[in-house]
């Protein structure tokens, strides 16, 4: 198992190098400089900056430099952001954006999965059909419609929670809901979709002929065998939401790290463009480990031989 | 001996969006404590409807038990709710099912599978479980019991699961045991120690066993009593030796004659023609009418009682009827029925005292 997880963490370096790699080559090719007011400095000036940044050195030699730095930990230093480190920069970022992530996730998940149980076991009756049409909805309405809706009936006109910014908990509550919409309906589709295939299955029915009850069955021996899929979806929509969501961070002015990413890759702000890129292939490559992980400790068939 | 079942004129019918198909239609048999039913059929006859009726297992909806009753020691079944048909099952009667592969849940330890009911039903704690458990697999013939507790299904092979699902079965020791086609999937060779088992413990707990079965040489060796099913009702049924040497039902002719044998010379089997009736439509008159050449007018018109053989044999065929002409079962079948009897005189001598 160690041996394993070791393994997977050396194929985790070459594949974060990769993406680095390509990422660097791929910016190169982006059009324009990271200059923002060029046409308002003279060539010399322009010069004098490209020089100090390094800008005017061959490409392989930034990547390099870029690469050499890399390992010390050293991501560089913003263009736009009034040249402060791109890590510090980050970091302020990500905790916003992280804390509406995972609690977007905890609920979603929760909900979706309590919502998808209660259809499978009152398959085709009056709480299936409830249920399927709200994950349905989810589904299909985006993110911002609600996020609309929220901010105009229970931030104004119910005022329980402030409409935007960022600040105490209460400013993360209307976010959090609105992001969570997503997850509770693709948890809950999934759910229903496992757990009634796996309520039809032979082991069910030896479970039921022992005189298990009905919640033994589900919980006991139906959840566990419907939770792989569920996991397959979840892990990379919980990256997708931890490392920011443009829409969702505008309306509500949450400063997160979605809205500054998109602002660096308009400007050319190279550093920040890798360093936010980087963050979300590690944050992708770690939770697909942990979830390889997880298959083992759901599905003993999955698990890998130990000392073999 | 006592009665411990009795069922009549049971119904189940499965509502489909094509309308309702009616599996089983009038079922009436009963079994005596200890003994051995074999009821056999082919596929779709409502054998394994019938039975899965009797522990209510039939998935509600879109089944349903429409009319009849199930006396389980003079209690009837058919009309208990699922809190008290969960005390009942596992406890008083259980089941061991066809697919062994399939039937284990595979993220449970096998240990804590046949635990479940012995704490349940027992009310024993863990560790009293545990020795049980240890015991029923020694019982089942699996061997390291006290390690193999610890695996998950997927490390044993199709026959030691099955030896599992017999285990879970016989944990509260049942008084009425149904196994569902329990060597269907498996290998020849399995299959006869499989049977082996099964017969070993019958001799050992005398629960009474319904054993279900497209397999007639199966039936041969196990049963006591069998009961031929078609198209959803009991069109013959009798001592194993009043349905092997002398059936009555042309359909049991069929059945006995498209049995393959070592020991006949020609090789060509017998076909029973056509194909079984759709039960969203049930046909008027004799269900296997249609497929038999012995059927008559009558056949087509009116559905034929159960006529009295013997004690013992019944069958439902209008050629029983005083007023019907005589009819031997063909020649094929009977060549069988003599090969039939060589082979079980053989093999039952040692087990039927």
């Amino acid at each position: 198992m160690t041996r394993y997880i070791l393994q997977r963490i050396g194929y985790m370096i070459i594949t974060m190098f990769l993406i680095a790699t390509f990422t660097f080559f791929l910016m190169k090719l982006l059009p324009g400089t990271p200059l923002s007011a060029a046409d308002k400095l003279s060539e010399e000036q322009q010069a004098v900056v490209l020089e100090k940044y390094g800008l005017n050195d061959p490409v392989p030699v930034q990547y390099f430099n870029y690469m050499v730095n890399l390992t010390q930990g050293d991501l560089g230093i913003s263009f736009q952001f009034d040249n402060r480190e791109v890590t510090t920069i980050i970091m302020e970022r990500i905790g916003p954006s992280m804390t509406l992530g995972v609690q977007a996730m905890v609920i979603g998940t929760i909900l979706g999965m309590l919502l998808g149980l209660v259809s499978a076991i009152y398959h085709n009756g009056i709480l299936d059909y409830g249920s399927t049409f709200i994950a349905v909805v989810g589904k299909s309405i985006p993110s911002f419609v609600f996020a609309g809706i929220l901010q105009y009936f229970i931030g104004v006109k119910l005022g329980w929670f402030p409409v935007a910014l960022w600040g105490t908990w209460a400013h993360t509550v209307l976010p959090t809901i609105a992001l969570a919409i997503f997850p509770i309906a693709i948890a809950a589709r999934f759910m229903r979709t496992e757990m009634l295939e796996v309520m039809g299955s032979d082991y069910i029915t030896t479970a039921r002929a022992k005189g298990v009850n009905k919640f033994g069955v589900v919980f006991k021996h139906g959840l566990r065998n419907a939770l792989i899929p569920l996991i397959t979806v979840l892990g990379p929509l919980a990256i997708g939401l931890m490392t920011g969501t443009l829409v969702i961070e505008n309306i509500f002015a949450v400063p997160g790290i979605g809205e500054q990413f998109v602002k660096a890759i308009n400007t050319n702000d190279f550093p920040i463009i890798m360093g936010t890129t980087l963050l979300i292939a590690f944050l992708f490559i770690f939770i697909i480990l942990v979830i390889d992980l997880m298959y083992g400790v759901i599905d003993p068939r999955i698990r890998l031989a130990e000392g073999e | 001996m006592e009665k411990l079942l009795e069922v009549n004129n049971l119904h189940v019918s499965f509502d489909t969006y094509g309308g309702e198909v009616q599996a089983v239609r009038g079922v009436t048999f009963d079994l005596k404590r200890g003994e051995t039913l074999a009821i056999v059929g082919e596929s779709g006859s409502g054998k394994s409807v019938t039975t899965k009726a009797l522990m209510q297992l039939i998935p509600k909806p879109p089944g349903r038990i429409k009319e009849g009753e199930i006396l389980f020691e003079g209690r009837d079944i058919a009309k208990m709710n699922e809190k008290q048909m969960q005390k009942i099952r596992g406890k008083e009667m259980s089941m061991i099912f066809q697919d062994p592969m399939t039937s284990l849940n595979p993220t449970m330890k096998v240990g804590n599978q046949i635990m479940e009911g012995l704490i349940k039903h027992q009310k024993m704690n863990k560790s009293q479980a545990r020795k049980r458990v240890v015991e029923l697999l020694e019982l089942v013939g699996i061997p390291d019991p006290e390690n193999r507790i610890k695996q998950y299904p997927h490390q044993f092979s199709g026959g030691m699961r099955q030896r599992v699902v017999v285990a879970i079965a016989l944990a509260c020791n049942p008084k009425l045991l149904i196994a569902d086609e329990p060597t269907t999937a498996l290998d020849v060779t399995i299959q006869a120690q499989i049977l082996e088992l099964m017969k070993d413990i019958q001799k050992k707990t005398d629960s009474a066993t319904i054993f279900i079965t497209h397999d007639l040489g199966v039936v041969a060796n196990v049963a006591d009593r069998v009961a031929v099913m078609y198209a959803g009702k009991i069109v013959e049924v009798g001592t194993v030796d009043d349905i092997f040497y002398n059936p009555k039902h042309p359909y049991t002719w069929g059945l006995l004659g498209s049995m393959p044998s070592l020991d006949s010379e020609d090789e060509e089997l017998y076909a029973i023609p056509g194909s079984p009736p759709d039960l969203l439509d049930p046909p008027k008159g004799d269900a296997f009418a249609a497929r038999n050449d012995y059927a008559m007018k009558i056949d087509l018109e009116e559905e034929p009682p159960m006529f009295k053989v013997s004690d013992t044999h019944y069958a439902a065929t209008w050629l029983l009827h005083e007023n019907a002409p005589d009819m031997d079962p063909p020649e094929m079948v009977k060549k069988r029925m003599k090969g039939m009897a060589n082979m079980s005189s053989s093999s039952s001598e040692g087990d039927r005292v």
